[in-house]
């Protein structure tokens, strides 16, 4: 964590603002618009890196947990609590824009397609990880716990993946994409990965911080 | 194993508390169904087969909640911690007590359930105890791993259900799909078969490899 510390807080703030604002500018000034979708479709390049953090974000917890678990480094615990906050924060953006791009193009705010079920039931395995860490409190316990949580969802998104895939399918399937939506799609992710990765540190520091505060003053309580 | 799991069945049948108000609960929930729908509009495969599994679902839920209540209370879990038993032994013992209660509801329920939304008994329902029965060990592989985390924490009400559901969701798709194949007598589609039978092996494997993790004091 200290090796990456520099990089984190001199690097990357201006990286992710650098790439984010590349981003805008390619979306609103750069890419086309879709030949049939129109304007709406531009909602895209922000949807879907946002999906994908937020699987990214998955694969952190359970990763972290496991790590977690067999090493008992209570780092792993942070990053995984960390991770599971973000990837909550990219799961509700991934549907929040998801409904505003599904209003116009396909007539309705929510429809049960197999990507749209898929990510409304991740946002309640999130929120159930984090309801435990929050009504669990922060013992050693509830970190294991949480870590095992963490696994098993994981474990549980491949069959979910084909459980709603064979219950139905609309979402829209990308094929071909112009060359200037494939630069914007891809700057945007950079982008999106940066804003993920500061994130992830700072709220990472910040518990790590809490954490030395804890110690502290259970040590201050001790030697009084 | 056997003797941890005649322990409970023991414990079960001297007092028979667990299984006489899973029973009544289960049949309120679908009595509470026939209510709020009207037996007219609880017609067709696919109607039936979700109120099943619902109705098994939250009795198995309440189940699952006492499957480690009475240890837990008394202190009996750290005494079986103690002793020289491995975890996943302990997890599976743990896991079939919970597969037994609830097919000993489940036997008594689905058939009374089906009589009472007017499914016609024929040939075809010879299946059904087989999908049931795949449903049940899944839902009690994941149950009897959340319930064991749940029974330490507060709230301990509210997480099972929260941490259970969204994970028995593919479960619970593929459990009703094959259902609703089964009391219509169509042809089903095999992949949902896979889907259930690959949760059962999946989640009793893990659950058997991470339950040291969970019941570490």
């Amino acid at each position: 964590m200290k090796r990456f510390a520099p990089f984190a807080d001199n690097v990357l703030p201006w990286l992710t603002l650098t790439t984010m604002i590349a981003a805008l500018a390619m979306v609103f000034l750069y890419v086309p618009n879709e030949r049939v979708q129109g304007l709406v479709q531009r909602i895209f390049y922000f949807h879907l890196p946002s999906a994908w953090n937020t699987f990214l974000g998955f694969f952190i917890v359970a990763g972290a947990g496991a790590s977690y678990l067999w090493q008992g480094n209570r780092f792993f615990d942070l990053l995984a609590q960390a991770a599971a906050e973000i990837g909550m924060v990219f799961c509700t953006i991934v549907l929040i824009t998801g409904s505003i791009w599904a209003r116009p193009i396909w007539g309705v705010w929510w429809t049960w397609d197999p990507r749209l079920t898929m990510v409304v039931v991740l946002w309640t395995i999130y929120a159930a990880y984090l309801l435990l860490r929050h009504l669990g409190g922060d013992t050693e316990q509830i970190a294991r716990y949480a870590a095992v949580l963490g696994i098993i969802g994981v474990l549980d998104i491949p069959l979910l993946h084909i459980a709603v895939r064979l219950w139905r399918g609309i979402h829209p399937k990308v094929d071909k994409m112009a060359p200037e939506m494939l630069w914007t799609l891809l700057m945007c992710t950079v982008a999106f990965l940066c804003l993920f990765t500061w994130m992830l540190w700072l709220r990472l520091r910040s518990l790590s911080l809490r954490e030395e505060i804890t110690t502290l003053r259970r040590q201050a309580v001790a030697t009084a | 194993m056997l003797a941890l799991l005649w322990k409970d069945l023991l414990l079960e049948f001297r007092t028979k508390e667990r299984l006489s108000s899973l029973f009544v609960l289960a049949l309120l929930i679908v009595l509470v169904f026939v209510f709020a729908l009207s037996p007219e509009q609880i017609q067709g495969p696919e109607v039936e087969a979700a109120l099943l599994w619902v109705t098994l679902v939250f009795a198995g839920m309440l189940s699952l909640q006492r499957s480690f209540l009475l240890e837990q209370e008394r202190g009996c879990f750290s005494g079986l911690l103690l002793s020289p038993i491995d975890p996943g032994t302990l997890f599976l013992a743990k896991m079939l007590g919970n597969v037994m209660f609830l097919l000993l509801v489940e036997v008594i329920v689905a058939p009374l359930s089906l009589t009472f939304f007017g499914v016609p008994f024929s040939g075809s329902l010879v299946m059904l105890p087989i999908v049931v029965l795949l449903g049940t060990v899944g839902f009690s592989a994941l149950g009897t791993l959340f319930a064991a985390i749940a029974v330490r924490t507060r709230a301990r009400e509210v997480l099972l259900p929260i941490m259970l559901l969204p994970l028995l969701v593919p479960l619970l798709i593929a459990a009703v799909k094959v259902t609703s194949a089964v009391l219509s007598g169509e042809e089903w589609n095999g992949m949902w078969f896979r889907v259930l039978l690959a949760f059962d092996i999946i989640f009793v494997v893990t659950g058997w490899l991470i339950f040291s993790q969970v019941v570490q004091e």
